[in-house]
């Protein structure tokens, strides 16, 4: 079996063309264009974020209706949620997963294919109801019923279309990884001699599926309630608007943490790489993925304490939410002692790494406030939670997208980034995203509701900061393009393992990772030499 | 571009002028026990969060500048102590036990209504708020005040005017006045029963530390007891369609001799409105009085000039049904469609006229309504 595929491997690369991309089933290939998919719909996002900013620059209504700035923060977050950030995580994901686990491919070749090209069809069917009559979606990121159902635009229909082809999308991801992970892996790597990105990657696999389908029934239930006379949401029938925020929230929970472990998996990778010393606490920081992932199927009215919740409850989903800390800080902790009389280089992927340590934790500590119930009270739907949940998902997520670009780019392309430009954007990014939210914790304490597009003269300080931020952060993207394209057009050839510290099985592949990974599966004493952690 | 380099000159000048009142860096301490206890577990989590950040990022600071490879510094190759995994998780948990006692104690005591002496219903509706005394019986709504409405530049072509620069700064309160506001007696522990008529809002007043979801069909509760005298003002903070950022909250907390006087007040102008609406009244009355209610409730969708909003909210001017038969003109007031919100809290008299300058403004030449009318279509 194994020469049979290495003999067929040397008759072809990849076809020429375009049709290499729409026909490609290479892991490698498709993990590609996962990448500039997300990267497009960053963008787009971000433009997004521009206009809204644009908007809250100064009190008064100045350049949008309350309608339409409705409309961009409700696809704002839409777009970067499903858009941007899970996209980026599968690309990753696809480029990585069969590299680090010695196996030629993943295990479902097609249904990758199948997976990566529905998102830009439910991608541009989502963007597309911006040029509806009555305009996008205006119920912001989490819509609400009944505002997202009696109360909505024409357009929900398409939203709901394209939220469940996203769905699929993500569950046939999440199936082809975990096949991958079980079935492909090389028969000498035990489950713990598993990188911590595809550990991290496997547990979010299973929320993927738990959680994407509970997302499609909700927009299903909505659906029935606006064109076939069901009532699931509207109590004039006998249903229940409480009813889809628990709904909502079982998945959106879930949700909050697809998009965080596999950050904490790049992590993991590039804090030992640039300290020169195993991770500390391998074991640990799987078990602690692990619980968070288990804990965040039982927290998910947290976002809830508001609603009219028994006490009982209440009292309940603070207490669970307060434990999630404990694993959290574990990996904090694990992180640090790994850096702990290492000895320390600072490239481009390490200074964005710690930075997410540091950011990240910030955005935790405001996290733990928000759980305790008594105090969500004043916090809960304030800029409070806006810069709570940007420093999660921007210097969390995104920033662990980035660290890993920088990372594996050398892998990717057999070519050196500009170090010095990439370490001018990171100083650029790092201070400019601080400017654009930390005001808003300000801005939240002091009472300014979150998605509205005007407000009162207390709050036009911070904003205004905030606003110069929100631009500077934003240019800050073009600086980031013109290294990526610099690298790939002009980058200087990287060695097989660019990183002195480097450990796994990837930089055992040529500078620029040959198309079919391993054809045959590495030896017992390669894994081991290989391992991060022992 | 023009307008954009206006906004940003202006925002500069803005600043560089001290035209703001205090901005806030803390959440307020507020004026009811609850929301005193709310600030003490926000400090008291907010300093643990410090404590611990100066430890774990000092450490991490220190391992940044002492351990680099550029200082000579030399990889240790330890990496596992099952001592210190279990120590950082257990110190957490009591931690966490530590903010979970008092935690538990406030929010048991916020949830309990049950001391109340005296409720107020507050009923969310897209975009204003509806308070009734059930036991005083009195009931008014409480819209965005128009000194806020008029400054807004809602309108892009406005810009030309100017408004945008003079607009926001030059009200008092902008965006937290409203045309009637609501009011308490001080030291009374009052029970608020939060519902909605539409979509779900939020009531939300920081210094009460009150807020609530309106959901539509249910009926929440929440307390107060206000230690002090004074203004306090808040907003919905739930998005709530079109207008969530324009339906302020404004509270008059007044002695309790005051609130008497006031309850007396509302209560005799609450009779004169149901005598009022039984009378017959001119074509002018209806119009000046529909003239005001219009802009209160319908100009925020249907526009000043009755050019709506199409295809989301319909023009009146022209439309069918304002030139059409008057019932079923009362009928959509009076129970809404589709987007459309039911009105039928507002008064007999309140709904004549404004059907009656809805049918006979912009243009429109339907017929009158009177207060008559609208009683019997109920």
């Amino acid at each position: 079996m194994t020469t049979a595929t290495a003999s067929h491997d040397t008759h072809h690369g990849p076809e020429k063309g375009l049709m290499r991309w729409v026909k490609t089933t290479n892991h490698k290939d498709i993990g590609t264009l996962y990448l500039w998919f997300a990267f497009s719909m960053l963008l787009i996002g971000g433009a997004l974020a521009m206009g809204i900013r644009m908007e809250l620059l100064q009190p008064g209504l100045q350049l949008m209706e309350p309608q339409f700035f409705n409309q961009l923060t409700t696809m704002h977050g839409l777009i970067m949620v499903f858009g941007a950030i899970m996209p980026a995580f599968v690309g990753l994901g696809n480029w990585l997963i069969p590299m680090m686990v010695g196996a030629p491919d993943m295990a479902l070749p097609r249904m990758n294919n199948w997976s990566f090209w529905i998102l830009p069809f439910a991608g541009g069917l989502l963007l597309s109801t911006f040029f509806m009559e009555g305009g996008a979606p205006a119920f912001g990121w989490t819509f609400y019923a009944p505002l997202s159902t009696t109360f909505a635009p024409d357009s929900t229909d398409f939203f709901i279309f394209a939220v469940h082809l996203l769905g699929f999308s993500s569950i046939m991801g999440a199936i082809n990884i975990i096949a991958t992970v079980l079935n492909m892996r090389a028969p000498a790597m035990k489950l713990m001699d598993m990188p911590l990105f595809v550990w991290t990657w496997l547990i979010t696999s299973f929320l993927l599926i738990g959680a994407m389908p509970v997302l499609a029934g909700a927009v299903t239930m909505m659906l029935t309630d606006r064109n076939f006379g069901t009532a699931f949401f509207d109590a004039t029938g006998g249903g229940d608007p409480v009813m889809f925020q628990h709904i909502f929230w079982f998945f959106g929970h879930p949700e909050v943490y697809i998009m965080i472990l596999p950050a904490f998996g790049v992590v993991s990778h590039i804090i030992p790489t640039f300290s020169r010393k195993p991770l500390f606490g391998y074991s640990s920081m799987v078990y602690a993925t692990a619980s968070i992932a288990f804990l965040s199927y039982i927290v998910w009215a947290h976002h809830m304490f508001l609603t009219g919740m028994p006490v009982a409850g209440e009292l309940y989903f603070m207490y669970a939410t307060m434990l999630i800390a404990v694993p959290t800080g574990v990996k904090v902790f694990n992180w640090i002692s790994t850096m702990w009389r290492g000895s320390m280089t600072f490239e481009t992927p390490m200074l964005w790494a710690i930075s997410f340590v540091f950011l990240f934790t910030i955005g935790g500590f405001s996290g733990l406030m928000l759980g305790i119930a008594p105090a969500d009270i004043q916090y809960h739907d304030t800029y409070f939670v806006v810069a709570h949940f940007h420093y999660v998902l921007v210097t969390g997520a995104l920033w662990s997208i980035i660290a890993a670009t920088f990372y594996w780019l050398p892998k990717w392309t057999g070519k050196m980034y500009n170090e010095s430009l990439a370490k001018i954007h990171f100083w650029w990014a790092v201070i400019s995203v601080n400017v654009l939210f930390f005001p808003q914790h300000f801005l939240g304490l002091a009472g300014m509701p979150r998605r509205i597009p005007d407000y009162s003269l207390q709050f036009a300080d911070f904003n205004f900061i905030s606003s110069i931020g929100g631009f500077a952060f934003g240019a800050s993207f073009i600086l980031f393009t013109y290294i990526v394209f610099d690298c790939i057009r002009n980058g200087k050839p990287a060695a097989a393992r660019p990183w002195e510290g480097a450990k796994g099985l990837e930089w055992t592949l040529a500078p620029k990772a040959q198309y079919h990974s391993f054809n045959t599966p590495p030896s017992r004493e390669l894994i081991e030499s290989e391992s991060q952690h022992s | 571009m023009g307008k954009l380099s206006k906004v940003i000159a202006s925002s500069i000048a803005l600043l560089s002028t001290a035209v703001f009142s205090e901005y806030g860096l803390n959440m307020t301490e507020g004026v009811t026990s609850i929301s005193h206890d709310i600030y003490d577990l926000h400090m008291m989590v907010f300093w643990v969060c410090v404590v611990i950040a100066a430890i774990v990022f000092g450490a991490m600071f220190y391992s940044v500048f002492a351990h680099r490879k550029s200082k000579g510094a030399v990889a240790a190759q330890f990496h596992e102590s099952t001592k210190a995994e279990i120590l950082w998780t257990l110190v957490p948990v009591v931690i966490l036990v530590g903010m979970a006692i008092p935690a538990s104690k406030t929010l048991i005591d916020l949830e309990d209504t049950s001391k109340a002496e005296m409720t107020v219903k507050v009923t969310g509706h897209q975009w204003k708020w509806q308070y009734d005394y059930p036991k005083e019986g009195i009931s008014f709504i409480s819209n965005l005040a128009k000194t806020s409405k008029d400054s807004v530049a809602s309108d892009i072509d406005n810009l030309s005017n100017e408004n945008y620069k003079t607009g926001a700064t030059s009200v008092d309160n902008y965006l937290l006045e409203v045309d009637k506001r609501l009011v308490l007696p001080v030291d009374t522990s009052i029970r608020f029963l939060i519902t909605s008529n539409d979509v779900i809002h939020n009531w939300w007043v920081l210094d009460f530390g009150v807020k609530q979801d309106a959901n539509p069909g249910f009926i929440n509760d929440a307390w107060a007891k206000v230690d002090k005298i004074g203004t306090y003002r808040g907003q919905c903070a739930e998005l709530c369609g079109k207008d969530h950022g324009f339906m302020p909250i404004v509270v008059d907390v007044v002695s309790k001799a005051d609130y008497a006087k006031w309850v007396e007040k509302e209560q005799a102008s609450a009779a004169a409105a149901i005598a009022s609406a039984t009378q017959v009244w001119s074509k002018a009355d209806l119009m000046s009085k529909g003239k005001k209610v219009y802009e209160s409730n319908c100009a925020g969708c249907h526009k000043m000039d009755g050019s709506g909003m199409p295809p989301i909210f319909p023009a009146i001017k022209d439309s069918a049904i304002a030139n059409g038969i008057a019932s079923e003109h009362m009928a959509i007031v009076l129970h809404g469609k589709a987007g459309m919100p039911t009105f039928k809290m507002l008064g007999d008299a309140d709904l004549a006229s404004v059907i009656t300058y809805e049918r006979n403004a912009f243009g429109n030449t339907g017929s009158v309504v009177q207060p008559s009318d609208v009683k019997s279509a109920r």
